[in-house]
């Protein structure tokens, strides 16, 4: 599904990503563990297509189709989402007014017909109970004065609603109290365990890993894959570190 | 004040001076509000015509007034503003103005906290595009002995175009102690990582700064008794120099 091959990108003008390649299937989570500074949220945002993470080398591609062709809203259309280790606070705009038009500008694009508002609210109140989240929360300005646990949640939410074929979830359980990391793995689990969907969590921490096992996990140190194992490598960095088992 | 005012003058600073000349003199709309009493009313310069007014406004004791000005679409639009207040009384204003092309629009507030304890709140929110030229001039005075003002200015104005130009200047007066005065002025462009957040859940760029741009401006129409109306006008008002 998603494909990356000796990917290359920098920010102003520093090297981030110096040659990492990473396959991913359709019906497979994938982890990328690695220390600060490794080039994890640099992946996310290169292939988000985040102004200012310029690709000096290498490819993407989903399905096919090369993402490093595609705007940040067109990649959005073929199936990619973002979920962010710092959701911005958007004053003045609701949550369902930007998501109703999100979802249909992304229905258009595909060629498929737009969701009636009824029909938008009956998908966000089934998502936002996936989560646990009032549909009250979702009324109201995107992020603004959320706590970091809701601001993650509610990403949850929306890639629930957006529907993506893959999802690369930045540091999702960072700022996530015991509860809230188990509300948003089970929504992981139910919106994109699913065959024809995969998902990359970026993470530091085994913790978001026991709600949501992944099938390989990755760890990234110098803009580089150094080592890719089962979800026992992730057990085996938590206790002895990333130096000694990069190393 | 017949004779036509010059650019020395800190209020026609930034106006144009061949625009006011075949609108000169101005008229001034008094408006008085007894004491204990409420008002409230909107002005609208949406033609394309140059427009330009001087508002007066007196609050007597306990008095409230709600003003609320759209300012776009005339070639040059100017608003003068000058209010009054009484012991606790309590003065909004909430404007927008937009401009694109060559505009130029401008508001100009003056507002006396003349005795004790009233209260003024000002937002003014301002998009400029193409060679447009949007001011606000704003000045906040508290007389002698008006103790427990309290006075606020937010203004904001985002420019689409680097060609674009916005004069903002809050100021402030203070004779008297014990008083709160606060301003906030900031002058800038979209959030690119708003844009882009909005852009990964999948909209199009130019509906993801129409989406923010209509947040912006609507706010200065928040609670404003044609609220709805207003907010309209001005989105149209906006799709129009988008």
């Amino acid at each position: 599904m998603l494909k990356i091959e000796n990917l290359q990108a920098s920010v102003a003008d520093k090297p981030i990503l110096k040659g990492l390649s990473l396959t991913i299937n359709a019906g497979e989570i994938h982890a990328i563990m690695g220390p600060n500074g490794a080039g994890k949220s640099t992946l996310g945002y290169t292939l988000g297509g985040r102004p200012g993470y310029e690709v000096t080398g290498g490819t993407a591609t989903l399905d096919g189709t090369d993402l490093f062709e595609l705007e940040p809203h067109e990649r959005a259309a073929a199936g990619l989402f973002l979920g962010f280790q710092y959701p911005v606070e958007i004053p003045g705009v609701s949550f369902v007014q930007f998501l109703r038009e999100s979802a249909n500008a992304q229905r258009k694009a595909r060629g498929e017909a737009p969701l009636s508002g009824g029909e938008f609210l009956k998908l966000a109140k089934e998502k936002a109970g996936l989560l646990r989240m009032d549909m009250d929360m979702l009324k109201r300005p995107v992020n603004v004065g959320f706590s970091g646990g809701e601001k993650k949640r509610a990403e949850m939410v929306q890639m629930g609603i957006l529907d993506p074929k893959i999802a690369i979830l930045d540091e999702t359980d960072s700022g996530l109290d015991i509860d809230a990391l188990r509300i948003c793995g089970e929504g992981i689990n139910a919106i994109m365990r699913k065959p024809d969907k995969a998902v990359l969590l970026i993470t530091h921490y085994q913790r978001l890993l026991d709600y949501v096992k992944p099938d390989f996990v990755h760890v990234l140190a110098g803009g580089r894959i150094v080592k890719s194992g089962g979800p026992e490598l992730a057990l085996e960095l938590e206790e002895h570190g990333y130096e000694a088992v990069a190393a | 004040m017949s004779a036509l005012p010059t650019r020395r003058q800190e209020a026609f600073r930034y106006a144009d001076l061949a625009a006011l000349e075949a609108l000169w003199p101005l008229p001034v709309q008094e408006i008085r509000v007894a004491a204990g009493e409420q008002g409230a009313s909107a002005v609208v310069l949406d033609g394309a015509n140059d427009a330009a007014q001087d508002i007066a406004i007196t609050l007597g004791d306990g008095a409230e007034y709600d003003l609320r000005l759209l300012n776009a679409g005339s070639a040059y639009g100017r608003i003068l503003v000058k209010v009054t207040l009484g012991k606790g009384a309590k003065f909004h204003l909430g404007a927008a103005q937009i401009a694109g092309g060559e505009q130029t629009a401008e508001i100009v507030t003056e507002v006396v906290h003349a005795e004790p304890d009233a209260v003024s709140s000002q937002i003014v929110r301002s998009v400029l595009g193409g060679k447009a030229t949007g001011t606000y001039l704003g000045r906040v005075v508290v007389a002698r002995g008006a103790i427990g003002t309290d006075g606020e200015q937010s203004i904001r104005a985002m420019l689409l175009d680097r060609t674009a130009t916005a004069n903002a200047r809050p100021e402030l007066e203070i004779y008297a102690d014990d008083v709160k005065c606060a301003h906030g002025c900031a002058v800038g462009e979209l959030d690119q990582q708003s844009l882009f957040y909005l852009a990964q859940r999948g909209l199009p760029p130019a509906d993801a700064k129409k989406l923010m741009l209509h947040a912006f401006i609507a706010e200065a129409f928040v609670g404003a008794a044609e609220e709805e109306a207003l907010t309209e006008a001005a989105l149209n008002a906006l799709d129009a120099v988008l």
